[in-house]
């Protein structure tokens, strides 16, 4: 007898198939088996009348902090509250303790997910060995171990024929090689956006120049390499000038925005709140705008949280002396309806693409879309349901989130993994 | 004990003194006509008045200080507090006890009042939000020095009688420093104009937004002003090499003798200290009959004891 579960009358939004429409999505074992108009019974049904239905969502963006920080979050802490957020798939950085640099160290993220049993868990490996910018990391071996992609997230690799060499040795194979673009030499020891608010705090700034003269010195490297680039986390208008022109030349270039960068601007820190310390910092009005124009325009390939959960004890220090990072994940889809869909920048089926096709096209991975056939990862969203948002009650281990208290619309009512019910309201 | 009042009808409330961007210039004013009150008792025989008997003061210092922090012990000792003396060299990177964690022991003890020097800009907010104490921000990072302003309008007030349309100029390293950032949110909230000047490399982010001028030729400057306080090249601080050599930096920005001559004659010359002699300005300056550099240290207690004085009369009323 085969497992079925039968979602009736949802509003299934499935962009990858120009889908939009009010119909029934059959589920068979771990499959998708039909999405339309299903009349026959099926052993479970879920009534999705009003409710939105999606491919399962993806957040290719994420630190798990496993292994070495587990206080602060698990691979099956993580896993629970992302499932609860709708993500049925995430990609974790490499920069753990140790890092993650090598297959053994891959292949423990993937056994520690099965363990979790909530989400998909992939993870990305780290470009060079430590994370230290000089040689490169065993890119090949992590690759076959199931590593979706490399980064030293966290920092960038500042020496430009480091960078160089990644790019070309990465061309061996069909994976994507990610960027937190960040000039240290222009970022110096800053803990914020540098501009006026830095200067009348007495906080040394992060200049917009720090990630724009990275992204511009790996757009021309890019130029002469043939591999796939993500810029991560872009969060300053010039950034997205050189993305617009990057797209313009047809570069294999993809580029992903935060929800805090859509929603919070530099002054939030003028109290020194240190749940607003996060690298990239937050930065100006008008990066907000062009961030959001680009999204408008279809420049911004993704949506990821950069879910960086810390312990209370971390944060509770000297705006100077805290770490960075804003644990986002549990409360993600209602961030992005706040920022995009109720501003009328995005509709739901363009917030959807954003969240499941074009971030599972950027790690290669088939999942994304509700095509028969597929392995039936769903996610069904109550678009109208408002909640405020309460850190005490994130699975999450951390609670630095600097969005407690707001009240948001549209919450995660089901999320279907592997054709199991994984999380429930 | 006589106090003078001018302003009758103010009453100061606040249990915290952070900076000074967010006092309003009757607050200011408050502070340093209550300060006039506490100046003569410095002169008398017995140098103690007994406002704050019984009260705990603690100097918490995480930075080398030598005046701010005499300057501090001594003001709560003429007003006849308990004094604590905490002296630790604080490290972004030191794994030992948290700067939270270090108050809260503290307060154990009963403290009343913490006077805090710490090099993160905003340390002495981050207290305020933590512990029960008064917190009196002894300089933080770059970002203020609050009683080294009140000190400096203070001794100028003293002696051109208003701040209102005078013209200082504040002159060196801008960008790392709280004394010309407390000094530009108390000069022009009492009605100067405040103009900085130093190197395009040693001028803080978007100085353009600042409610002061900016200018990079002293030589321009000196004419016009009333006021001008030359900053201490901090060493410690600077990051790379923000100018070439200190004879090229002092040949544009030091306050040297030939400089003086184009100044006004009643020019006001002030320097937080210490003084690299020779490096800002030279000797015969500093030394000079335009300097207030004395005053302003003589000052300095009288406002400080003024602050100490208040902070203590705003915790009564928030806690009651």
């Amino acid at each position: 007898m085969n497992n079925e579960i039968l979602i009736k009358n949802g509003r299934v939004i499935d962009p990858a198939n120009g889908i939009d429409k009010e119909c029934d999505v059959l589920i068979v074992d771990d499959r998708i088996s039909d999405v339309g108009k299903v009349e026959k019974p099926a052993q479970k049904v879920i009534d999705a009348a009003g409710k939105i239905v999606t491919p399962g969502l993806i957040d290719i963006h994420v630190h798990f902090r496993e292994p070495g920080d587990e206080e602060e979050e698990t691979i099956a802490s993580g896993s629970a509250a992302a499932v609860a957020a709708g993500f049925t798939s995430v990609v974790c950085m490499p920069n753990t303790n140790p890092p993650i640099e090598n297959e053994t160290d891959v292949e423990y993220v993937h056994r520690k997910a099965r363990q979790a049993r909530k989400t998909h868990v992939y993870t990305m490996g780290a470009i060079t060995k430590g994370r230290e910018g000089v040689e490169l990391a065993e890119m090949g071996f992590m690759a076959e171990a199931g590593a979706v992609g490399f980064t030293d997230d966290g920092c960038g690799v500042q020496d430009p024929a480091v960078m160089l060499r990644a790019l070309k040795y990465a061309d061996m194979f069909d994976v994507v090689i990610a960027q937190h673009c960040q000039d240290n030499a222009f970022a110096a020891n800053g803990v914020m956006n540098s501009g006026y608010f830095s200067t009348i705090l007495g906080l040394p700034g992060i200049d917009p120049l720090a990630e724009e003269a990275m992204l511009w010195r790996d757009i021309q490297l890019v130029k002469k390499t043939n591999v796939r680039y993500h810029a991560q986390h872009i969060s300053t208008a010039g950034s997205v000038e050189l993305i617009r022109a990057a797209k313009k030349d047809s570069l294999h270039i993809t580029c992903e925005v935060t929800p805090h960068h859509l929603l919070l601007t530099e002054e939030r820190c003028a109290e020194y709140d240190t749940n607003y310390k996060v690298n990239p910092p937050l930065r100006s009005a008008k990066d907000v705008d062009a961030l959001k124009e680009a999204i408008a325009e279809g420049l911004i390939d993704a949506l990821v949280t950069d879910h960086a959960p810390h312990l209370q004890s971390e944060k509770e220090l000297e705006f100077l002396a805290a770490p960075f990072g804003i644990a986002s994940l549990e409360c993600a889809l209602a961030l992005f309806v706040e920022a995009l869909i109720e501003p009328g920048i995005l509709d739901w089926p363009g917030l959807i693409r954003l969240m499941t096709e074009n971030p599972a096209k950027i790690i290669g991975v088939d999942k994304g879309t509700l095509s028969p056939g597929k392995q039936a990862d769903v996610t069904i969203i109550d678009p109208k349901a408002e909640y405020e948002i309460d850190v005490n009650r994130f699975r999450s281990k951390s609670r630095n989130c600097p969005y407690h208290g707001w009240k948001v619309t549209g919450k995660v009512e089901k999320t279907i993994v592997g054709g199991e019910i994984r999380f429930e309201a | 004990m006589a106090l003078k009042r001018k302003s009758k009808q103010f009453k100061w409330q606040r249990k915290h003194l952070l900076g000074l961007r967010e006092l309003s210039s009757e607050e200011i004013t408050y502070i340093l006509d209550t300060a006039k009150g506490f100046e003569q008792i410095s002169t008398r025989s017995v140098k103690k008045a007994p406002p704050l008997r019984g009260k705990v003061v603690v100097n918490m210092f995480f930075e080398d200080s030598t005046r701010t922090r005499n300057s501090f012990a001594l003001a709560a000792n003429r007003l006849s507090a308990d004094i604590i003396e905490f002296t630790k060299k604080a490290s972004s990177v030191s794994k030992g006890e948290t700067l939270l964690d270090t108050a809260r022991n503290l307060e154990a003890m009963g403290i009343d009042i913490v006077v805090i020097r710490h090099s993160a800009g905003g340390a002495p907010k981050f207290l305020s939000r933590n512990i029960n104490a008064c917190v009196v921000n002894a300089g933080d990072g770059f970002c203020e020095h609050p009683t080294q302003g009140l000190l400096d309008v203070y001794t100028i007030r003293k002696i051109k009688g208003t701040l209102e349309g005078l013209k200082i100029a504040i002159v060196g390293d801008i960008a790392h420093s709280r004394v010309a950032r407390s000094d530009m949110w108390a000069m022009t909230k009492l009605g100067a104009e405040v103009i900085f000047v130093g190197p395009p490399t040693l001028m803080p982010g978007r100085a353009n937004e600042l409610p002061v001028g900016v200018s990079y030729s002293l030589d321009e400057v000196i004419e016009k002003v009333d006021v001008i306080n030359m900053l201490r090249i901090q060493f410690e601080r600077l990051g790379g090499n923000p100018f070439p050599s200190v004879r090229e930096y002092s040949h544009y920005f030091g306050l040297t003798v030939e400089r003086m001559k184009k100044a006004k004659p009643d020019i006001l010359v002030m320097h937080p200290g210490p003084i690299n002699r020779g490096l800002e300005m030279e000797s015969e300056v500093a030394d000079g009959r335009n300097s207030v550099i004395l005053d302003q240290v003589t000052n300095g207690l009288a406002v400080r004891m003024a602050v100490l004085f208040l902070v203590n009369q705003g915790a009564a009323i928030s806690n009651r």
